[in-house]
């Protein structure tokens, strides 16, 4: 085993009656990085946080922690702690002892105790609030205290199973932003699980997108929305739009596609198996659409599309239109270079066949 | 709706509530109270003093009854929390679905019958002519027939049994109502099965293991039909002793006087318990 990296996991399975929740997983952390699994609800990745944490048992695979096998290794007895979706912190005790029950676990004297206590609250933002009970805390507070009850430990492993989905949206955007620093502050290696695709890009070193039980791809961010590997994971990291129709040429990893209303597009090719003929999908992003006229600029490819509706949400506007039945959805610039647009109006969408992915069809 | 006819509302309302209360709790208990310091001189003349209080404390065999039947009862109180809370375990967390309704309605079936039926059923499988002696013989663990009834023993069985659905009732519903993840964390955290029984579980459920020890803790005080046919001669409830004043001996005064001492005995029972437990009334009642 390479002792670098604080968690690997080798070909884990988990299965409940025929279905394998979780499914052949492989996974490699290193040590002090912060580590997402993305993925819809019912992908299998609470399961699979539940083997890390220990909860569960996995039926094949082996899970080691800094190169020590965990598998018969009970959860009170793990290098590891997670914050619970719903923090459960313990409403019979104040935040003070929310804190000292690990530390008491481990027969950490009360004096030292105290100190710690003291410390890691410092860390995250609350001094003084020993007394409290977590009931009086605000959402953001709480949160803090599952973080501080945990990181008090030093744990090899944090694990946080979607702490963020009760908060409201400015706070989760404040606390992803926190969370982020803090793991940088304490490092420690953080395995975050969240549906919310925002929360792993703006935190993770590394994600992995799952999906059925399996790991569609592992890759930094900013590689995941470049190069998402597989359609799924295009749809499904960012917003795409998906437009179908056939293969008529292919040259240079580029590949020029049909769509069904008979224009032809380009994309870059995300797999090699593809031949003329073949029925194929293009990915490509809102915000690398731009509106154009007659006039390409050099390299770029357009298409027509029918506009349907503008919706207007700041820096995050887009124009709902349609090309052959396909709908298409382009970002629209607020920095007054956007053209007025009426539903029906003709316009014409133009990117840069770079920026665009060619996935064979029927892949996701 | 004006104002004069809302607060006609509020009262009749109120009225049955007031009535309950006002007839059949203070007025018999403030009669009791009065009737218990009455001193009968002679055969139609009565006077105020202090007699029958101190009948009690100089007649050993009433304060030994008394204290007695308020250490059983404690007793009996904490063995029926000992079972119950395992049931109640099983009920609130661990059964799912159906499975769940049926075994509160196993807990519950036994009290479609009266206690005195419950009691004398115990009776047929503990008396020496019954199941448990039988079985024992025909196994030949024992040579002879067993008495197993007619002692301590058999009085706390008979009691727990009694007291058993009062207590897992509200352990019931305060478990039902924990998160999963608090036990957990509990383990997450480093803690084994004792430290989060004691340190999560326990303080979580201590509205329920209150309000079910202070309801068994009364019923068990002031039973009467239990120990009377299962306990011995050895084994005298405070509750025979007021049963004898009153109807027996027709010693109301002294009757009415042992009926306050259990009344004071179980009202402070029931706050030592709050203090302890650092519960009040109101959390526990819900």
């Amino acid at each position: 085993m390479a002792t670098e990296s604080d968690l690997s996991c080798n070909g884990l399975i988990r299965r409940f009656g025929k279905t394998a929740a979780v499914d052949h997983i492989s996974l490699d952390v290193p040590a002090g990085t912060f580590f997402s699994i993305l993925g819809p609800s019912g992908c299998g990745k609470t399961t699979l946080l539940r083997l890390l944490a220990g909860f569960d048992k996995p039926d094949e695979g082996d899970i080691f922690i800094r190169g020590q096998r965990m598998n018969d290794v009970p959860p009170n007895k793990r290098p590891v702690n997670m914050v619970f979706q719903h923090l459960a912190l313990f409403p019979t005790m104040t935040v003070g002892d929310n804190i000292g029950y690990g530390l008491k676990r481990r027969k950490v004297p009360a004096a030292e105790r105290r100190k710690r206590i003291a410390r890691v609250l410092e860390q995250v933002g609350l001094p003084g609030l020993e007394q409290r009970n977590p009931q009086e805390l605000s959402g953001g507070q709480r949160q803090r205290v599952a973080l501080a009850r945990c990181l008090v430990l030093e744990p090899t492993l944090l694990l946080l199973d979607e702490p963020l989905g009760a908060l409201d949206l400015k706070l989760r955007e404040q606390m992803k932003v926190e969370l982020k620093h803090l793991q940088k502050q304490f490092g420690t290696t953080f395995v975050y699980i969240t549906h919310d695709q925002s929360e792993a890009m703006v935190m993770s070193d590394q994600v992995a997108v799952m999906k059925n039980g399996r790991f569609e791809q592992v890759a930094p961010p900013e590689e995941l929305y470049r190069e998402p590997a597989t359609p799924f994971v295009a749809g499904f990291v960012g917003d795409n739009n998906r437009l179908s129709g056939e293969v008529v040429t292919l040259a240079d990893n580029m590949a020029d596609i049909r769509l069904d209303n008979g224009e032809v597009v380009r994309g870059r090719l995300a797999a090699n198996e593809l031949s003329s003929g073949d029925r194929a999908e293009l990915y490509v992003r809102p915000e690398s659409l731009m509106f154009t006229g007659e006039a390409l600029k050099d390299g770029f490819c357009a298409m027509q599309a029918k506009v349907l509706t503008t919706l207007f949400d700041g820096a995050n506007s887009r124009v709902e239109a349609e090309n052959g039945g396909q709908p298409v959805f382009a970002r629209l610039p607020q920095d007054g270079t956007a053209p007025r647009l009426t539903t029906g109006a003709e316009i014409r969408l133009a990117w840069d066949p770079k920026l665009a992915r060619v996935y064979g069809a029927g892949q996701s | 709706m004006n104002a004069s006819a809302s607060r006609l509302s509020l009262w009749l309302l109120l009225t049955p509530f007031l009535l309950w209360i006002v007839l059949l709790v203070l007025v018999p208990h403030l009669q009791m109270l009065r009737v218990s310091f009455q001193v009968r001189e002679s055969w139609d003349t009565l006077a105020w003093g202090l007699q029958q209080y101190q009948n009690f404390f100089s007649e050993s065999y009433y304060w030994r009854t008394f204290v007695r039947t308020g250490v059983m009862s404690l007793f009996t109180t904490f063995l029926t929390l000992l079972i119950a809370f395992p049931i109640a375990w099983y009920i609130a967390r661990l059964a799912r679905g159906r499975s769940k309704g049926i075994l509160f309605l196993a807990c519950l079936i036994p009290f479609w019958a009266s206690e005195l039926v419950r009691t004398y059923g115990w009776m047929i499988l503990l008396r020496e002519s019954g199941l448990f002696s039988s079985w024992l013989q025909a196994l030949g663990w024992v040579d002879g027939p067993v008495e197993m009834l007619y002692n301590d023993v058999a009085v706390i069985i008979g009691l727990v049994y009694n007291g058993l659905l009062f207590m897992v009732v509200p352990l019931v519903t305060t478990l039902d109502g924990m998160d999963e993840n608090l036990v957990e964390a509990g383990y997450d955290l480093g803690g084994g099965h004792a430290t989060v029984l004691r340190e999560v579980v326990i303080p979580w459920a201590m509205p329920g293991i209150v309000s079910g020890c202070i309801v068994v803790f009364m019923l068990t005080l002031g039973s009467y039909l239990t120990p009377i046919l299962m306990g011995g001669k050895d084994s005298a409830w405070f509750t025979e002793q007021i049963f004898t004043q009153f109807i027996t001996r027709f010693n109301w005064e002294q009757g009415a006087a042992l009926g306050v001492l259990l009344l004071v005995l179980s009202s402070l029972m029931v706050w030592l318990g709050l203090k302890l437990t650092g519960q009040s009334l109101r959390k526990v009642m819900g």
